[in-house]
C-alpha cells in the first residue's frame, strides 16, 4: 500500500511504532513511514506537530520513547548525530549548520576533512570533490573557496544540501529547507531537491508549503499534534485533501 | 557555459569589492610604523642592527603568548590568565631550578602553565563557564599565587645551560629567543592552517552548533585551546627567566594588553571563526617596535600606555567594521 510504483527494493529507513514524550507532553505517538531509495517523501503538518522531533529522531538527536528504527531493513539504535552519519543519514537544518566564515569547501568536509601520509589537510582533494558535486547539483557559486557569508540565502542552502549528498548514502532529512529563502532562490533549492531522486537515495522532507510538496515529493505523510494522519500518494490526492488532513475540519 | 562565466564574472566582482583592509591593516601598519620610526628616529639609533635585533628579543615572548591567544580567540574564547601564568611559570622554574637542576625547572615551568590552562579548560569546557569570567578570576587568582610563592621576591636564575637555552645563547650564530619566535610561529602556523585541529578551532568559533552536528567535540577543543595558550605562556615565562636571568612575580604583567592588541591587529577575529599566526607575529613585532620608538622618542610610560591603547581602540574599531560588513 505504501510502495510508490516508481520505486523498488527495501525501503531505505523504516519507522515503527515511534513514540516520543518530552516529560508529559506526547510529541511524537503511533508513528510509522517507510521511505525507499529514490523516492522524496514530504512530511506536512501545522506548528507544534512534532515534525523536526521526528527528524531529529531518524537523525539520532533524540532517542524515541518507544519505538523503532530500521536502516535498510535492519533495526538500529542511534543515541547521537555521529551514529546517524555512519548509516548515511545526512540532515539539512533550516537554520544552516555551516561555519559562515569558512570556505565552501571546508564546509563541505566540515568535521571529515581529508588528511595526506603527513596528517596535513587535503585542500587540494576537498576543492575538486567540492567543486565536482556542485557542478553536478548546479549550485552555482562563485567558487570553491567562496566564503560562506559572501553567499546568498539560496546559494548557502544548495552548499548545505550538497554536503548532505556528498555524504548520505542512504537518506537525506531535510527541515524547511526553503523557509527562509526568496521565489528565485527557492525554485533554485527545489529544482536541486528533485535532481536528488536521480541519486537512489530516500529523501524525507519538511515543509509548510504545499505547492513545493506537490511539486517534489511522491508521497505526502501528515502529522497533526503527533499523531500520524495519514500517507497519500501525491499523484492520487490534492491540495483539499491534505489541508482538510492537516487541519482536521474534515476527516478523510 | 553560462554558468562558469557567470561564476567568473562574480569572482570577479566579488575580488574587487572586497579589499579586505582588515587582512592587510597589520602589514600596511607595521611599515608605516617603522617608516615614521626611521625617519624620525634616524639619529637616536633605531635603525642599527642591535636595536632592530633587539625588538625581536624583546618580542619574542609576547609573540609566543599570542599564537596560544589566536587558538583561544579563533574558537571564540579568550584568555586574559597569560598575564599571570607567565610570572607563576617563571617562578616555579626558578625555584625547581635551585633545588633539583635543569630538566625538573622547565618542567615545572611547563607544567604549570598548562595546569592553569587545564583548570581554565575545565571550567570553559565542562562547567561551562564563559572563558571571559574564568580567565579574569584565575588571572587575579594567580596573580595572588605568584606574589605569595616567594613573597615578592625576586628569585635568580643562574643555571647556565638554562639562560642559554632560553635567554642568551645562540645557535649558528642565530640568538636562541629568535629560534624559539621561529619555532613557535612554523609550529603554529602549520598546526593553525594545515590541520584538521586548526580547521575544527576555526569552525567552533565560527559555528559551535554547526561543529557539533558535523561530529567534532566542542569541549574538547575548548579545552586543547587553552591548553595550548596556558603551555605557551608557560614557556614565554622560561624565556623571560632565562633573558633576566631571574623570576618575579612582576614578569609579563603589563604584557596582556599588548598580546591581545597583537593578536587582533593580526587580523584575529574577537568573537572567533578567523585568524592568523602569520598576521600575530607582525602584530607583535609592531607592538614591540612601538614600545621600542616610543621610548627612544623619550615619551614617559604613562604616555607610552595611552599611544598603545589608542592604537588598540584603532584595531578593535578596523576588526569590529569587517565583521558586520
Ligand atoms: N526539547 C523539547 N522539550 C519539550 N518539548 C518539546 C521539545 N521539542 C519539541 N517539543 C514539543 O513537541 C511538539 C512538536 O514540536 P516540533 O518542533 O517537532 O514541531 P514542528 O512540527 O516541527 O513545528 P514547526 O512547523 O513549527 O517547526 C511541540 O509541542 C513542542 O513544543
Ligand atoms: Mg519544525
Amino acid at each position: 500500500m505504501k510502495t510508490n510504483a516508481a520505486v523498488s527494493g527495501r525501503p531505505v529507513l523504516g519507522l515503527n511504532d515511534i513514540r516520543k514524550t518530552f516529560g508529559g507532553i506526547v510529541a511524537i505517538e503511533n508513528f510509522s513511514l517507510e521511505v525507499y531509495p529514490g523516492e522524496i517523501v514530504a512530511l506536512v503538518g501545522d506548528n507544534g506537530a512534532g515534525k523536526s522531533t521526528l527528524i531529529k529522531i531518524i537523525s539520532g538527536v533524540y532517542l524515541p520513547t518507544s519505538g523503532s528504527i530500521a536502516i535498510e531493513g535492519e533495526t538500529v539504535a542511534m543515541s547521537n548525530a555521529t551514529m546517524a552519519r555512519a548509516h548515511g543519514i545526512e540532515v539539512v537544518y533550516q537554520d544552516l549548520a555551516l561555519a559562515d566564515q569558512q570556505t565552501v569547501y571546508m564546509n563541505m568536509f566540515l568535521g571529515r576533512e581529508p588528511t595526506n601520509a603527513l596528517g596535513l589537510l587535503d585542500r587540494r582533494r576537498m576543492i575538486a570533490e567540492t567543486e565536482k558535486l556542485v557542478t553536478e547539483l548546479d549550485v552555482r557559486i562563485p567558487s570553491a573557496h567562496s566564503t560562506i557569508r559572501d553567499l546568498s540565502g539560496g546559494q548557502r542552502q544548495g552548499v548545505a544540501i550538497a554536503r548532505a549528498t556528498h555524504w548520505a548514502s542512504k537518506l537525506i532529512l531535510l527541515d524547511e529547507p526553503t523557509a527562509a529563502l526568496g521565489v528565485a532562490e527557492t525554485a533554485k533549492v527545489e529544482e536541486i531537491v528533485a535532481s536528488l531522486k536521480t541519486r537512489n537515495i530516500g529523501v524525507l522532507i519538511i515543509s509548510h508549503s504545499l505547492d513545493q510538496v506537490f511539486k517534489l515529493s511522491d508521497r505526502i505523510c501528515v502529522l497533526r499534534r503527533g499523531k500520524q494522519i495519514g500517507v497519500r500518494e501525491t499523484k492520487k490526492t490534492d491540495k483539499n485533501e491534505i489541508i482538510a488532513m492537516i487541519t482536521g475540519l474534515q476527516q478523510s | 557555459m553560462s554558468s562558469t562565466n557567470q561564476g567568473a564574472a562574480v569572482r570577479a566582482a566579488g575580488l574587487a569589492g572586497r579589499v579586505n583592509l582588515q587582512q592587510y591593516v597589520v602589514y600596511v601598519g607595521f611599515l608605516a610604523i617603522f617608516l615614521f620610526f626611521a625617519i624620525v628616529l634616524k639619529d637616536s639609533g633605531f635603525l642599527t642592527v642591535r636595536n632592530l635585533s633587539n625588538i625581536v628579543l624583546q618580542t619574542a615572548p609576547v609573540t609566543i603568548m599570542a599564537i596560544g591567544l589566536v587558538f583561544v580567540m579563533s574558537a571564540g574564547e579568550i584568555d586574559l590568565s597569560i598575564g599571570s601564568t607567565v610570572a607563576v611559570a617563571a617562578l616555579a622554574a626558578a625555584v625547581t631550578m635551585q633545588g633539583y637542576g635543569l630538566v625538573p625547572g622547565v618542567l615545572a615551568g611547563l607544567g604549570c602553565g598548562l595546569l592553569i590552562g587545564l583548570v581554565n579548560g575545565v571550567l570553559v569546557a565542562y562547567v561551562r563557564l564563559p572563558s571571559f569570567l574564568v580567565t579574569l578570576a584565575t588571572l587575579g587568582l594567580f596573580a595572588g599565587v605568584s606574589r605569595s610563592m616567594t613573597d615578592l621576591r625576586s628569585i635568580p636564575v643562574t643555571n647556565e645551560a638554562f639562560t642559554g637555552f632560553f635567554g642568551s645563547g645562540s645557535l649558528l650564530g642565530i640568538p636562541s629567543l629568535i629560534w624559539w619566535t621561529a619555532i613557535a610561529v612554523a609550529f603554529g602556523h602549520i598546526l593553525y592552517r594545515e590541520t584538521r585541529f586548526g580547521a575544527h578551532v576555526l569552525a567552533i568559533g565560527d559555528n559551535a552548533r554547526a561543529a557539533s552536528v558535523s561530529g567534532i567535540s566542542v569541549p574538547k577543543m575548548r579545552l586543547a585551546v587553552l591548553m595550548i595558550s596556558g603551555a605557551l605562556a608557560g614557556l614565554a615565562g622560561l624565556l623571560y627567566a632565562g633573558r633576566l636571568q631571574a623570576a618575579k612575580y612582576t614578569l609579563g604583567e603589563t604584557d596582556l594588553m599588548t598580546v591581545i592588541a597583537a593578536v587582533i591587529v593580526g587580523g584575529t577575529l574577537l568573537n572567533g571563526g578567523k585568524g592568523s599566526i602569520i598576521g600575530a607575529l607582525v602584530g607583535s613585532l609592531m607592538m614591540g617596535m612601538l614600545n621600542n620608538g616610543l621610548i627612544l622618542m623619550g615619551l614617559s610610560v604613562s604616555d607610552q600606555m595611552i599611544v598603545r591603547g589608542l592604537i588598540i581602540l584603532a584595531a578593535v574599531a578596523v576588526s569590529l567594521r569587517e565583521k558586520s560588513r
